[in-house]
């Protein structure tokens, strides 16, 4: 157990630490020193922005583009829908928009993980490494640089437009992106090595007797994988969900060269606030409204999650 | 069980090679002749050569590595310190949770929620002092914030796996604060340490939402500067460009593994 449990119910009494006599007080004095410049620049460049963004989402935008400090609800009115000239579901359909595409790519990742993991838990424990190492390269590669690539691969010149265009998807001559097809492409291949990579720790791990013991009782294909592999495999799986859909809900590179206009997600909405509209409250609002998704996803995400270990 | 069933192989590979289909094309067409379009017209190394004399790139490169270095300097010294004062020292149940969440935050928020934070932070920053113009410290600023969180949680996993046993030997041995930090904390340490580092120096190569929000106009880095040729057109040149980017990964990709592999090897050796 923690070895500091049976410590110091009182404070400032005497107690041993790692063989020497001291106070508790004289302890927290030197580890605050230790932690004291991390801490304070986390406060300074992380906390204290972040309580600054909350109260800029409640200020008002001036005429050039300068925060005036009125308080007022309108930007989350605005990003509701509500306007001068009525309801409109534009920011909302891009809110859900972003939830729907970061759930569908973390699908995918995870539909599309699970044999490449058993492929490599399969090879020979030499080539393992070498199949694994492909994977972890792409992880590591620069997102713009896999976007672009993407970019010139879906470009008209490349047999895939030439094969979309000439099944009458797409005019002649015309690249396949932007559109959604394209986003979907460039998130899950930005994203699927974030599922795979935690998933195989625990693949790797599996104990095989008890999926050939739910097969030997013929159990059909299906429950052996949900009852003999699933279960076994939660914790790397659970890490590569929270890995993948997070930071693909406020994805931003992908939906701005794949996505274009018609297809944008709330990455670009903040972007656009904070660089050519230049409103910031409102890019502000924006941002308080993802951080809630991203807590609600976690939230379900921790709450389902428990449910399932317990089972 | 060894074998697959051939359709787990088919996916398998169409997966692998879904990954690296872009990734191959973009470098066989870095060494195309053709200055236009896809036509295959022979092979050059051209392009690479008019990499080094494209000024902006050449400062783009000089930008980002810059940036990388001093980040994660400040990032492994801060982290490490905050990991060791945390993870060694008696806080209360109520205090540490505390710290531990801190900690966390940049872990689990969106990348673009930080950017936007710093932006509107440094916007008021700037009516006290000029440093805070969008430019490299800002950026360094920015990339330090979430490269301490990876440091001390790699380094917290190191300090959980050698245990208080040894630090409370050396007490035993009346070794004062700083020598037992500096003979016997700081060498077990240090595998974490340095893969704490490479972490932050990777992420700090790979960041992009970060730098586009807070770059100023003189601290464009190399995927700045390849997200921004983007809109004017793939040319051979953007090619070369990140085929030379992909080439140093896959290099720092294999000498990590080199690296951790060794130190694993060393571990049980030792043991």
């Amino acid at each position: 157990m923690n070895w500091w449990c049976w410590k110091m119910k009182t404070t400032n009494s005497l107690l041993a630490w790692y063989g020497e006599l001291s106070t508790r007080g004289n302890l927290l004095k030197r580890g605050f020193l230790l932690l004291m410049p991390g801490m304070l620049w986390l406060m300074l460049f992380l906390v204290l922005p972040g309580l600054v963004l909350v109260l800029v989402s409640f200020a008002t935008r001036g005429t050039y583009g300068q925060v005036e400090w009125a308080f007022t609800l309108e930007n989350y009115k605005r990003l509701a829908g509500f306007s001068l000239f009525g309801w409109t579901s534009d920011y909302l359909l891009i809110l859900w928009r972003s939830v729907m595409v970061a759930f569908v790519t973390t699908l995918i990742s995870v539909i599309l993980s699970y044999p490449l993991c058993f492929f490599i838990a399969a090879r020979p424990e030499r080539s393992r490494y070498l199949w694994l190492t492909l994977i972890i390269i792409p992880f590591w590669t620069n997102m713009v640089i896999r976007t672009y690539a993407w970019f010139l691969i879906l470009s008209p010149e490349m047999p895939f437009a030439r094969l979309a265009a000439g099944l009458g998807a797409i005019p002649a001559g015309a690249p396949l992106y932007p559109n959604a097809f394209a986003v979907y492409i460039g998130m899950v291949s930005m994203f699927l090595p974030f599922v795979t990579l935690p998933l195989y720790a625990s693949v790797e791990r599996l104990d095989w007797e008890l999926v050939e013991a739910a097969q030997d009782l013929y159990a059909s294909r299906p429950r052996v994988f949900f009852q003999a592999i699933l279960p076994q495999t939660l914790p790397g799986l659970s890490v590569g969900i929270i890995l993948t859909f997070v930071p693909a809900m406020g994805m931003f590179v992908v939906p701005d060269l794949l996505g274009g206009a018609k297809y944008m997600l709330v990455g670009n909405l903040i972007q656009q606030q904070f660089g050519p509209s230049r409103d910031w409250p409102f890019g502000a609002a924006i941002s308080m409204g993802l951080m809630a998704l991203t807590m609600i996803g976690l939230h379900i995400y921790r709450r389902r999650g428990r449910e399932v270990t317990v089972l | 069980m060894k074998r697959n069933h051939p359709l787990i192989v088919f996916v398998s590979l169409a997966t692998v090679a879904f990954l690296y289909l872009p990734l191959i094309g973009v470098a066989v067409f870095s060494v195309n002749a053709a200055r236009r379009g896809m036509v295959w017209k022979g092979f050059t190394l051209n392009w690479y050569l008019k990499l080094f004399e494209n000024e902006w790139i050449l400062e783009a490169a000089w930008n980002t590595l810059a940036l990388a270095v001093v980040s994660t300097v400040i990032a492994t010294v801060l982290g490490t310190a905050l990991a060791i004062g945390l993870d060694r020292y008696p806080w209360g149940r109520a205090t540490r949770g505390y710290l531990d969440t801190v900690l966390h935050i940049p872990v689990v928020i969106p990348d673009i929620i930080l950017a936007a934070a710093l932006v509107v932070a440094f916007g008021l920053l700037r009516l006290v002092s000029s440093i805070f113009e969008p430019g490299l410290p800002n950026m360094i600023i920015g990339h330090v914030t979430f490269q301490v969180s990876f440091v001390a949680l790699v380094v917290r996993s190191r300090l959980a796996s050698i245990g208080p046993e040894v630090e409370e030997a050396a007490r035993d041995l009346y070794a004062s604060t700083g020598f037992m930090l500096r003979a016997v904390m700081l060498p077990l340490l240090m595998p974490g340490i340095v893969a704490g580092a490479m972490l932050a120096f990777t992420l700090s190569l790979d960041d992009f939402v970060i730098s586009f929000f807070t770059a100023g106009p003189d601290s464009q880095t190399l995927p700045l500067f390849i997200f921004a040729a983007v809109r004017r057109g793939v040319t051979p040149q953007i090619h070369a460009l990140s085929t030379l980017v992909m080439l140093i990964t896959v290099v720092l990709v294999l000498a990590t593994e080199r690296l951790m592999r060794d130190s694993n090897k060393s571990k049980t050796a030792k043991s």
